[in-house]
């Protein structure tokens, strides 16, 4: 059966694309436990030594600290521009609009090197210093067109039919959104901030004209680190923000067919 | 639907406003600061001449930067297109339970910082990686071969980034296939490989064709692969920026390297949208 063999052929070439995807990612989680000096194979042993290392590590706490608020402060911002904006689109008819959503969507197509360049040239032509503000509005203008795609497709589903019923039974504009539109929107919202913290938290290309000694981001810090090679510490760290951003999108999903259930 | 016009506008302003004074100005800004000249003391001086491009194209070195850029950037798609084109009809034609769990994997990388997946090469193609204790534990190898710091390892890299932007693009073209064609096309007498040759391939075209710019677009504007797995010789026109900008500070000629950059991805998006339409692209991120 010749079928068959096709088939199973497609089906083997795909787990060995897996394969060949995951293992580094794998091999960083397992290097970061070799006791061994060097990060690399073949393992000897099994310990936290290099996570505890992390843990007394200011510099890397504070990278983490500054990471974590850069992006949920990313991810606020970008949330509260990006979900009225989706709604225009989906909700209203208006001249100009396919033009707009397209614009909308450039920096999708804009390398992110040139929007660091460009950014920072802005900066310093207003005579401002880099800072903590620079890379906040930066991440926001980074994240914004996947928080609107992201958005839009969500919002489509949400007929404009209940807030009409909602209305004509009485409730004013501000009871319609707090106990109609707002809670319909919730998951769209949650979606948006997930996608535009996890962009903001992991960024590094553009992030990397934007930093400063002082606001240095994780991935920033690991840039900094690798100058002298890979080390058990980076592997360590790596794995960190691995499981850190993984479990992001795993309990937003679980969270969501919660919600859906209840 | 409504008809107060003001309402979209309010709703639109402060997302338009952020890119226009966020992303189109400064854009605007790379282009003026490329006229501009760069004192010796390093202090910029306003002007209008084409000094900066002048010495892009001076002599060879500047120009094999674009060059290999392109080259890069059409090897990462083709391999890309070869790596993905499989899975993506694999998650099509499956019956599996577990596909979205198999979808789920496929964004995974997307999820996972882009400089720890380039790093996560070095343990595998590195002196001691996992390539070489392998093959110097089984015996086939005396001295660990050096796979670190060239282009393939650059390759790699660029790969583990772009690929699932590719297979996503190709997935979604073929899930908006009519599965009705694909039996017609049975019903008449088509064989399985003619039926994918006739049917599934040209209709799945778009979203090929769509991955390839994006994976194209990229890779060309992207620093980090080469610059923490390849060797000196395997710097693309985004580290040339890179070192321009923030090791030199020499922000006229930054600039001038980062408006030709822009024009070359602008005349090829451009073209594209021409005859193929950008819409595509954006509808797989969703």
């Amino acid at each position: 059966m010749p079928r068959i063999s096709g088939w199973s052929l497609i089906r083997l070439y795909t787990i060995l694309v897996y394969v060949w995807m995951f293992t580094p990612i794998v091999a960083v989680i397992i290097l970061s436990f070799n006791p061994q000096q060097f990060g690399s194979f073949p393992m000897e042993g099994f310990s936290f030594r290099w996570y505890v290392k992390l843990a007394h590590n200011d510099t890397i706490l504070n990278a983490f600290k500054n990471s974590l608020v850069l992006g949920s402060l990313t991810a606020v911002v970008t949330t509260a521009v990006g979900i009225p904006a989706a709604m225009a689109f989906v909700r209203y008819e208006f001249p100009g609009k396919n033009t707009l959503n397209t614009l909308l969507l450039t920096p999708i197509m804009i390398p992110e090197v040139v929007l660091g360049v460009a950014l920072l040239l802005f900066i310093r032509w207003l005579q401002q210093p880099k800072s903590f503000a620079l890379l906040l509005i930066g991440h926001v203008v980074l994240t914004l067109p996947y928080v609107l795609l992201v958005v839009q497709a969500r919002l489509v589903g949400i007929k404009r039919v209940y807030e009409e019923a909602a209305l004509s039974l009485g409730a004013n504009p501000f009871q319609t959104f707090k106990e109609v539109t707002l809670p319909l929107l919730a998951p769209a919202i949650l979606a948006g901030m997930l996608f535009s913290f996890t962009i903001s938290f992991d960024d590094v290309t553009a992030t990397l004209f934007w930093a400063t000694a002082r606001s240095q981001t994780v991935p920033v810090k690991i840039f900094g680190m690798l100058r002298n090679s890979i080390s058990p510490e980076i592997n360590a760290l790596g794995a960190v923000m691995i499981l850190l951003t993984i479990s992001i999108p795993l309990v937003a999903g679980y969270l969501s067919r919660r919600f859906r259930r209840g | 639907m409504e008809s107060k016009p003001w309402k979209p506008a309010a709703l639109l302003a402060p997302a338009v406003s952020a890119v226009i004074f966020l992303l189109v100005i400064p854009v605007c800004f790379i282009v003026v600061y490329s006229f501009w000249l760069r004192a010796p003391s390093g202090a910029d001086i306003p002007a209008f001449q084409f000094g900066n491009y002048a010495k892009f194209f001076e002599d060879f070195f500047y120009p094999s930067l674009l060059i290999r850029t392109i080259r890069v950037s059409l090897e990462t798609v083709l391999l890309c297109l070869v790596m993905g084109y499989i899975p993506a009809y694999f998650f099509y034609r499956t019956e599996s339970r577990i596909k979205p769990f198999l979808l789920i994997l496929v964004m995974l990388p997307f999820w996972i910082s882009f400089i720890i997946r380039t790093l996560s090469w070095i343990n595998i193609l590195g002196d001691t990686g996992l390539i070489n204790h392998v093959l110097m534990k089984i015996g086939l190898l005396d001295n660990p071969l050096s796979m670190l710091y060239n282009e393939g390892a650059v390759l790699m890299g660029l790969i583990q980034y772009l690929l699932p932007f590719m297979i996503l693009n190709i997935y979604v073209s073929l899930e908006g296939i009519d599965k009705n064609l694909l039996e017609a096309a049975r019903s008449l007498g088509c064989t399985e490989w003619q039926a994918f040759r006739e049917v599934t391939l040209p209709l799945s075209l778009p979203g090929v064709s769509a991955g390839c710019l994006l994976v194209f677009v990229l890779t060309s504007g992207t620093y980090l692969p080469p610059m923490i797995l390849g060797g000196p010789g395997n710097d693309m026109i985004a580290n040339l920026i890179f070192k321009r900008v923030v090791g030199t500070l020499d922000w006229p000629f930054g600039s001038a390297i980062s408006t030709i950059l822009l024009l070359l991805l602008g005349v090829i998006v451009y073209t594209y949208n021409r005859y193929l339409g950008i819409n595509q692209i954006f509808k797989s991120l969703q």
